[in-house]
């Protein structure tokens, strides 16, 4: 959905349908290992041909709901359906849902074509048909001249379709991907990110994809589930969690996020003013907020959403700030400046390079003033 | 030189293994050795090294080496019972008399192949039973509560802690006519006369594979306990369930803890002496008893030592094919 192809799936955010059903429901779940709550009341609906992600820190529970949905772990409390059937005591063997674990975990004794044929073999599938299945599928990961390779005479990238393709073989409704895209480096990570996409087009899988690059879910997503210390914190699209974050955790895990504390100085329903005092600077949000008068808020500014000159801006009074560039990295495609406000905290602004040998470029120790949109910034009320 | 060095002797002994260290480094014996090995041109690392291929040299090498001299030489009856090789047989030459005659002896006399044969069976196949009765015990290990694990191995190694003999010795006490097995059956009246175990291969058996037993469990244990857990997951998830996982995954994956367990079990039980000495009786005519009875019985060292060099060739065969086969199950990987 923002590889820039218009959307072409099924999936036609079926989410804001209240009529359609989901294809794998989680309700309450809740997981502890002893004293430890690894996933606290989770409740999730993931539809039918989606590719949503589970993102999160390590250890805040989205490893261990992957493993509740494959069946290596049952739920403490709660219920997992999956097509509409209770996944209480069903083994990971009857489950109607292949795993790509993080690791890749191939067979090291068994060939490529081995490892792929090993979930239609445990059907009893006949050979002829596991035969051009496994064909097929090492034709579809563009592997078929390393049929007969053993894992460990392969790259990691080389692994990775391995794995990819002894879970898609067997054609599973759902398919669950621990951080797929982990141990690859970066051109194969963004190849092979694409490659899951058009396979899920292909195929027509749903895909529960866990990973802690926010990057990675941003790019492959449907929808993606932010999760923190067992909660899921917010669940969207990447633009509305990149746009509409709901807190600050959420605003601060996505992205790079400039955070200012403040107080509401005048509301009404249309608009709020919040003074950030230590900042030395006033927000007009161009939006009402419900929250108490005095409550203390936040409002997250994304970088790339400030504007950065010498020039003040034509008003003065609110949504700018003056500071001095403390620091200057160059991206190629954007530079970001790190930029001094009188207060002493830094503010992260992106600017695109737009033009490729600028004279009187921005440079270091530059007095600057930044100004943004009223829209531009998320107020935040925890 | 550590402080260690200006305490009296006990409380460096006391000290711990460093505080031993600093003792001993101070006995005149080993200080002239340290000071020797200090004047010559070798840094920490050779030294390392080199002592315990000096020790092996000194103990395993020079050995070899006059075993294997007598075994090329005449029985005599004199002190001691053997002919040198290298004689001054006339004025300028030097005569080196080889003679093969103890090996073609070997071969001639059907005792001591079948004492080989007798030798490579009781090891293989006690070896085997270790094997069967090991690897459930290692996989049980292999998969137990992690805090369980140390205990669980100590148990296995807790036996080294009484002396080999003596433990042998204990299985008479076992096994006799009138020992503690025979007595409980009978006083259950399970049987009317006592079994016969004692000076059967059955005891030699007992005694080898219970002795054995910690060989075979510890590789095997470091193999499976090393295994990559998710494999068995990844089985699961393609829809193999888990009685089946174990022989096309774990089973597959073993055979390195096998081999070596295997080789640990066969190569020492094939040159075992005690065991079939103390155990076993006329029937069990072991390679080791063969040779123990040429040297000490017979005199015939020229002989012995044929017959010790002979095990040792087979042993150094098995070894390869071992090596070769471990090579080949590491190339499955």
């Amino acid at each position: 959905m923002h590889d820039g192809r218009k959307p072409e799936r099924a999936v036609d955010e079926p989410w804001r349908n209240p009529e359609a059903t989901p294809y794998i429901s989680i309700r309450n779940v809740t997981k502890r290992f002893g004293d430890f709550v690894a996933v606290n009341d989770v409740s999730l609906k993931v539809y039918r041909q989606e590719l949503f992600c589970l993102l999160g820190g390590s250890g805040c529970g989205k490893s261990t709901l992957l493993r509740m949905l494959a069946g290596f772990e049952e739920p403490s409390s709660g219920q997992i359906f999956i097509d509409g059937q209770d996944m209480a005591g069903i083994p990971p063997y009857s489950r109607p849902v292949n795993m790509m674990f993080q690791s890749y975990a191939l067979f090291p004794h068994m060939s490529v074509q081995d490892n792929v044929a090993f979930g239609l073999k445990q059907d009893r599938t006949p050979l002829k048909e596991i035969r051009d299945r496994v064909a097929a599928m090492l034709d579809l990961v563009k592997l078929s001249s390393f049929a007969k390779r053993k894992p460990h005479q392969l790259s990691g990238g080389q692994r990775q379709r391995v794995a990819l393709a002894r879970s898609l073989v067997k054609a599973p409704k759902l398919l669950l991907l621990d951080e797929p895209l982990g141990a690859l480096d970066r051109k194969l990570r963004e190849s092979t990110q694409f490659e899951l996409m058009n396979l899920q087009d292909k195929l027509g899988v749903t895909f529960i994809v866990v990973t802690h690059d926010q990057e990675e879910a941003m790019t492959l997503a449907s929808r993606i589930g932010v999760m923190n210390q067992g909660h899921i914190v917010q669940v969207g699209t990447p633009s509305e969690i990149y746009e509409f974050p709901v807190n600050r955790f959420v605003a601060d895990f996505i992205g790079t996020v400039n955070m200012f504390a403040g107080r509401i100085v005048d509301e009404d329903s249309n608009y709020v003013r919040i003074a950030a005092e230590a900042d030395g600077c006033t927000f007009f949000i161009d939006h009402g907020v419900s929250a108490s008068p005095n409550a203390q808020l936040w409002v997250a500014l994304r970088p790339e959403k400030i504007n950065i000159g010498r020039e003040a801006p034509a008003d003065t009074r609110e949504n700018c700030v003056q500071g001095v560039i403390d620091g200057i990295a160059y991206m190629g495609d954007v530079s970001v400046f790190n930029v001094k406000l009188a207060s002493g905290r830094m503010v992260k602004v992106t600017r695109p390079n737009l033009i490729r040998r600028e004279e009187d470029t921005l440079t270091w120790d530059d007095e600057v003033w930044l100004h943004w949109h009223p829209a531009s910034g998320v107020v935040l009320t925890s | 030189m550590s402080r260690g060095s200006q305490l009296p002797l006990g409380d460096r002994l006391a000290a711990g293994p460093r505080g031993i260290t600093s003792a001993l480094a101070q006995l005149p014996p080993l200080r002239l050795l340290l000071n020797a090995l200090a004047r010559l041109p070798l840094s920490g690392h050779h030294a390392v090294i080199g002592l315990p291929y000096l020790w092996l040299g000194l103990f395993f090498l020079v050995p070899f080496v006059i075993v294997l001299k007598i075994s090329f030489a005449d029985q005599l009856i004199a002190q001691p019972p053997y002919s040198s090789l290298v004689d001054l047989a006339t004025e300028g030459y030097i005569s080196l008399k080889l003679n093969i005659g103890n090996y073609t002896f070997l071969g001639s006399d059907p005792l001591y192949f079948n004492a080989y044969l007798k030798s490579v069976e009781i090891a293989f196949f006690s070896a085997l039973i270790c094997l069967v009765i090991g690897y459930p015990m290692a996989y049980a290990m292999a998969r137990s509560d992690p805090a369980w694990r140390g205990v669980l191995l100590m148990l296995v190694v807790l036996p080294f802690w009484t002396s080999f003999l003596l433990r042998v010795y204990a299985w008479i006490g076992l096994l006799n006519n009138n020992g503690i097995i025979n007595n409980v059956l009978i006083g259950l009246g399970l049987i009317q006369e006592p079994i016969v175990m004692m000076r059967t291969n059955f005891a030699v058996y007992v005694g080898i594979v219970y002795s054995y037993l910690p060989f075979m469990i510890l590789p095997l244990y470091s193999t499976l306990e090393k295994m990559d857990l998710t494999l068995l997951e990844a089985a699961e998830d393609l829809g193999c369930r888990p009685l089946k996982a174990f022989f096309t995954i774990t089973l597959p994956l073993s055979p390195p803890g096998v081999i070596a367990g295997f080789s640990l079990v066969f190569i020492p039980a094939l040159g075992e002496f005690v065991i079939p000495d103390l155990l076993g009786g006329t029937e069990t005519l072991m390679i080791g008893k063969v040779l123990w009875d040429e040297f000490f019985s017979n005199r015939a060292w020229p002989i012995a030592s044929a017959v010790a060099i002979a095990m040792l060739s087979l042993v150094v065969v098995i070894m390869v094919a071992q090596k070769m086969l471990a090579k080949y199950a590491g190339a499955e990987r």
